[in-house]
């Protein structure tokens, strides 16, 4: 789907991008890592046409810089800081579907999905959003679409637990028939969410990976936390991931998005002096569960046919 | 066509919004409830008095603020909104280049040119109010005419913000084009012409190539059509013009000096990095 061939940018001297040679397909959801000034937002650029470049760049075999509408038709954005736009939401929303022929009223829905109540904030200037909230637009514009491709820049990162998790089930949602690229300096930010990793450094892809996960984006894990004693900070932490605690505060339990596990033990390790018990079981869905016994099951037949004894 | 209008009208609903709109409007507006205020309509300059009068002194400060506030302002907002990343974003949704930078050009022109009209218009309806003629000959010039100086300086302000990376550079740039063209309204031509290194036919030339001293001759001849303030230089204006030649001229050469500058900055936006 995505074709870069020796890929290369200079600014006056500054070699950014430096002979990148990459094949994504449909499907693939990359993480696109790399210090500040590695070259990934130049390479982004790159992909959405903005910037002129040495070397060969095709989205399914259109140059995104020639066919610029027909290939950015396809192709969702979301930027790691939201533009300074004064213009009122709906305008925005309007505006950006009637570009790419998109329905406003989807748009509206998965703003809704993500806890965005679009009619509330519809006459309201997009810059005076709070952060999380023009996250959530911005989210909501670039899925709101038929796009084959989504380009993401940190677009997690403004987003409380919550609507991180919805967002993970509309990544899911669209992971048969999209191309995703989430781009962040940090791979534990998205590390869940993709099966490749292309590390890019001084303006080489240092590192391409394929990532083994068998946790699906839309999938949960239940957790149970039981604190040594009551602590406000502790309370506060589970409190925003929408767990909830037994009367004397010791005892906690929630859900954690599969794709956001990570982040939670990295949070819950700022905690650990308090921890004295933590468990966190995947919840199967019937299906799931099902094929699950059904494994076990033939483990025991198969145990039993060996001459072991099954309990 | 679909995508130039909704760039056009992006680009008008994010300008109705800004600070400079509103210091813009309130200045235009301001000047000509000055000019009724302290009875400009009842004072007589050059045989001038009523509206005529009024209109003769808004156009001449027009022309003082207009071409400043029209070349920062556009170059301020568009590479402002460059190093914002506004152009990263809203150029990474499926529009046109071509309907991305000449719709912005609409949207602004109606932007930059409502205010300055609107306040002229006011002054008829005051006028009409109060029962004072109406030289509709002169309304109707002068609004080519400032039609004409919003086109040539829009122009201008978007090849600046074309070339320059920066807001800083841009800022400068747009400064230092006013300036120029100041000089060369007087000081120079003046300097020059005192030396004598060149005919006067050069000099005034080179006037006439001056947008800013294109619109000042014009205006000076709609109530002095021979230009007797201008001195020799009316000669050489006049034998090569005509009155009503010159007219045309002063409305025809900003216009297309301003959408060939407009061109050229559509040619370098479309070949250059966008964001």
């Amino acid at each position: 789907m995505i074709r870069c061939e020796n890929l290369s940018k200079s600014f006056r001297r500054a070699r950014v991008l430096d002979g990148i040679n990459l094949d994504i397909a449909l499907g693939e959801r990359i993480a696109l890592i790399g210090s500040n000034g590695a070259g990934k937002t130049t390479l982004i650029r790159c992909l959405l046409g903005e910037y002129v470049h040495d070397g060969l760049v095709t989205i399914d075999g259109r140059s995104p810089r020639q066919e610029r509408t027909k290939v950015l038709g396809a192709i969702g954005f979301v930027p790691q800081l939201p533009p300074p736009l004064k213009m009122p939401v709906g305008q925005l929303i309007e505006f950006s579907a009637s570009l790419s022929g998109a329905d406003p009223r989807q748009i509206d829905a998965i703003a809704g999905r993500l806890g965005l109540a679009v009619d509330d904030i519809r006459a309201r200037p997009f810059i005076k959003l709070s952060g999380g909230m023009k996250q959530k637009l911005l989210i909501a514009i670039a899925l709101g679409r038929d796009a084959k491709l989504l380009i993401m820049d940190e677009p997690a990162a403004n987003l409380d637990p919550e609507a991180r998790k919805i967002f993970f089930d509309l990544l899911a949602e669209r992971q048969e028939s999209a191309t995703m690229i989430i781009s962040s300096h940090r791979i534990d930010e998205v590390a869940a969410l993709v099966n490749r990793v292309i590390e890019m450094d001084l303006g080489k892809v240092v590192l391409d990976d394929k990532v083994a996960d068998d946790v699906s984006l839309s999938g949960r894990f239940a957790c149970r936390l039981v604190a040594r004693r009551a602590d406000a900070a502790l309370a506060k932490a589970l409190t925003a991931w929408q767990f909830t605690a037994d009367t004397a505060g010791l005892v906690w339990q929630g859900e954690v998005a599969g794709p956001d596990r990570l982040r939670f033990i990295g949070m819950i390790s700022r905690y650990v002096a308090l921890i004295s018990d933590l468990n966190l079981a995947e919840i199967l869905g019937a299906d799931e569960a099902a094929a699950l016994q059904g494994g076990r099951a033939k483990d025991a037949l198969l145990a039993v046919a060996d001459g072991e004894t099954v309990q | 066509m679909k995508q130039l209008w909704l760039t056009a009208r992006l680009d008008i609903v994010e300008s109705l919004r800004a600070r400079w709109f509103m210091i813009y409007t309130g200045v235009f507006g301001g000047i000509v409830a000055l000019l009724f205020l302290f009875g400009l309509t009842e004072s007589r300059v050059l045989g001038f008095i009523g509206l005529s009068r009024l209109l003769v002194t808004y156009i001449q400060l027009t022309m003082a603020i207009l071409p400043i506030f029209v070349l920062i302002t556009t170059v301020r907002s568009v590479a402002g909104d460059r190093e914002a990343g506004v152009f990263e974003y809203l150029l990474s949704l499926p529009v046109s280049l071509g309907a991305w930078f000449w719709g912005k050009i609409l949207g602004r022109y109606l932007v930059v040119f409502a205010p300055v009209f609107v306040a002229m218009l006011a002054a008829v309806g005051i006028a009409m109010v109060k029962g004072i003629e109406i030289p509709w000959d002169m309304f109707g010039y002068y609004t080519a005419l400032l039609a004409a100086m919003a086109a040539c300086f829009l122009g201008l302000g978007m090849l600046i913000s074309a070339v320059a990376r920066s807001t800083d550079m841009a800022q400068g740039a747009a400064f230092m084009t006013w300036l120029v063209l100041l000089l060369f309204l007087d000081l120079i031509l003046l300097g020059v012409m005192i030396q004598g290194r060149v005919a006067p036919e050069i000099a005034v030339g080179v006037a006439l190539v001056n947008p800013l001293q294109v619109f000042r001759t014009a205006a000076l001849a709609l109530f002095d059509p021979q230009l007797i303030v201008l001195g020799p230089a009316a000669f050489v204006i006049l034998d090569t013009f005509g009155v009503l030649g010159y007219k045309l001229f002063a409305i025809a050469y900003p216009t297309l000096l301003g959408l060939l500058a407009a061109g050229l900055g559509y040619f370098i936006f479309r070949r250059g990095d966008l964001p």
